[in-house]
């Protein structure tokens, strides 16, 4: 907003006082560059989107979760007291439905954002991206959704498919059933 | 209440079977007087009145922030940490202890809480929101802006999508009304349109959807259809009932998205982005999806159902001598009003409609009263609501009909309380 134009607009006002300002009057945000925040913008979407370079392998992150992960979350991702992450795949139709990475999440790419974004718990974001991207390899290799070899970075991991990606009715903006 | 022989209601007050009288000889008459509707009076000499303490000598000095009465020390948010000791502490829950407040407001010490990891100490001059991804300008706001704005001013309830969860229990569980039904508050917000902010900001034509994402730990995050914010309905929340929002509920700011899933309304806001398209983040996909018996699970069911509990009488709050007693709940819908709220006391074989002193708020809570003369034995309360859309609470049975058992989430099923001959109350499933 220039100078000259403002002065103007104080006259508007004064004289139109009594009207409401206009919403968009107020302006008062930063411009802020995409570059600066690099350090926020932690989601990943659907299809890869925001993925870091980096990459990992599940045996890469073996070692990491039994250091990081395993006290909460079990030794191969089973009977921890922070509920299982591996297993259960097939049984969501039994009574003893089992709703694991493996059995019911839908995405690979949310097990990244989640990992990095929240884990592990008591010191979220001192992950490397490299780790990251190895745990989410141990996790799927350990649900035997990729191969042990496999390697997991921002091309490979969009691309694997989870054996639920089918489980869900979006019910917005109405029920697809 | 004094014991007082019970003589059958007129026609006129009778309302529905086992003792409900109705409402409309309650707008009438306002709040009943002892001795009305077919009961005796019975009336006792009261003893002479004293002078207490309190009243013979200066009370205490005044005080920069006020507190309740010790006397109301047991008034307090039962807690319930999700995981043992050691394990993501901080992730829990509270609950609203509702059997124990009247009216409609939510205290905001008594406010529900869920936290993913833990209530961040949120420094507010150190606090920055953004706003960016599909925007023309990325704008970033320091809490001193926002509060430049001009303010809306909604009152709306929070509910958690896993209110309700002891429900979800195979056999009934006995617990309050506010251990079952509390994972909800309503409260007066106060903040800044989200429309107004991204309209600064310049949604591209592909922008669809937002991400919102909070300051605390798990950096919690929920993606947004961006109908639910440029049609006026979603706002930043500064204040929650007249004061600076409590740390616990998201100190310096909150999302507020009226009637759509507690988890929607983050809190500790920090970022939103504008995305064409869902992130399927884990609190949308691995939690807050409804598992059918089928294996398929529902998703993005954002809008809380129809539901009403009654909060007195209620386990906590048994009945004394019988006579005649208010039945007073809460109703709400995330669709909008309440409509109508009846009550049963033989278990659901007759219905009575409840009086409903204000109708008019909307996705908030509602209160709901009927007197009822209670015999002295046995008897099944219930509460069913109606919503604008007319949407009526369902049985618990009808329910469950497509979900997996224990699937726990937007559970709105009419609570069931069995009073028995003594007064005592349980939580049954019938």
């Amino acid at each position: 907003m220039s100078t000259s134009k403002f002065g103007s607009k104080l006259i508007l006002a004064a004289v139109a006082l009594t009207f409401a300002m206009p919403l968009h009057a107020q302006n008062l945000g930063q411009v802020v560059g995409e570059g600066d925040l690099a350090n926020w913008d932690i989601s990943i979407g659907r299809d890869g989107v925001g993925l870091p370079t980096g990459s990992g392998t599940s045996s890469e992150g073996s070692a990491i979760w039994s250091e990081q992960c395993s006290a909460c979350h079990g030794e191969n991702g089973k009977g921890g007291p922070a509920g299982d992450l591996v297993g259960g795949i097939g049984s969501l139709t039994s009574l003893e439905h089992n709703k694991t990475v493996g059995s019911f999440w839908p995405y690979s790419t949310t097990l990244f954002d989640y990992v990095r974004r929240a884990m592990p718990y008591y010191a979220p974001g001192s992950l490397s991206d490299d780790e990251v991207y190895s745990i989410v390899a141990y996790l799927l290799n350990q649900n035997e959704i990729i191969t042990d070899d496999a390697i997991m970075d921002a091309e490979s991991l969009p691309q694997v498919e989870m054996p639920n990606a089918d489980g869900f009715i979006s019910y917005w903006p109405v029920a697809n059933q | 209440m004094t014991s007082s022989k019970l003589l059958p209601l007129s026609t006129e007050e009778h309302a529905a079977g086992n003792g409900l009288v109705s409402r409309r000889w309650l707008l009438r008459t306002g709040f009943p007087a002892a001795g009305a509707v077919g009961l005796s009076s019975g009336l006792v000499q009261a003893e002479e009145l004293r002078v207490p303490d309190w009243s013979s000598s200066p009370g205490l000095d005044l005080t920069g922030y006020g507190q309740p009465s010790p006397f109301e020390s047991e008034v307090v948010r039962p807690t319930l940490p999700l995981f043992p000791e050691g394990i993501g502490d901080g992730s829990g829950v509270s609950f609203t202890p509702l059997e124990k407040l009247a009216g409609t407001i939510t205290p905001n010490g008594l406010f529900f809480e869920r936290h993913h990891s833990g209530i961040p100490e949120i420094d507010p001059t150190a606090h920055q929101f953004a706003i960016h991804g599909l925007v023309e300008r990325p704008l970033v706001f320091t809490v001193e802006a926002l509060l430049r704005y001009p303010m809306v001013t909604k009152t709306c309830f929070i509910e958690c999508a896993g209110n309700s969860l002891f429900n979800s229990f195979d056999e009934a569980q006995q617990r309050t009304a506010g251990e079952i039904h509390g994972l909800i508050g309503n409260a007066e917000w106060a903040g800044v349109s989200l429309a107004q902010l991204l309209d600064e900001a310049g949604v591209s034509p592909q922008g669809k959807w937002l991400v919102a994402e909070g300051a605390d730990a798990a950096k919690m995050s929920r993606s947004i259809p961006i109908e639910k914010a440029m049609d006026g309905d979603a706002f930043i929340a500064l204040y929650q009932n007249g004061e600076r929002i409590r740390p616990e509920q998201g100190y310096p700011m909150r999302l507020v998205v009226p009637g759509w899933q507690g988890s929607m309304n983050v809190k500790w806001l920090r970022r939103i982005k504008v995305v064409s398209a869902p992130v399927y983040a884990k609190d949308e996909t691995s939690k807050y999806t409804l598992l059918q018996k089928d294996g398929k699970s529902r998703q993005f069911t954002y809008e809380m159902g129809v539901k009403s509990v009654i909060t007195s009488p209620s386990p906590g709050r048994e009945l004394g001598a019988p006579g005649l007693y208010q039945i007073s709940g809460l109703a709400w819908s995330g669709a909008g009003r309440i409509t109508k709220v009846e009550v049963s006391a033989d278990g659901g074989a007759s219905w009575a409609e409840a009086m409903i002193p204000d109708q008019t708020s909307t996705r908030a809570l509602t209160r709901f009263q009927l007197p009822w003369q209670w015999s002295g034995q046995s008897a099944t309360l219930m509460s069913r609501a109606t919503d604008e859309a007319g949407a009526v609470q369902p049985t618990r049975e009808a329910w469950y009909e497509p979900y997996a058992a224990n699937q726990l989430f937007h559970q709105n099923a009419i609570q069931v309380w069995a009073v028995s001959h003594d007064g005592g109350i349980r939580n049954v499933y019938v």
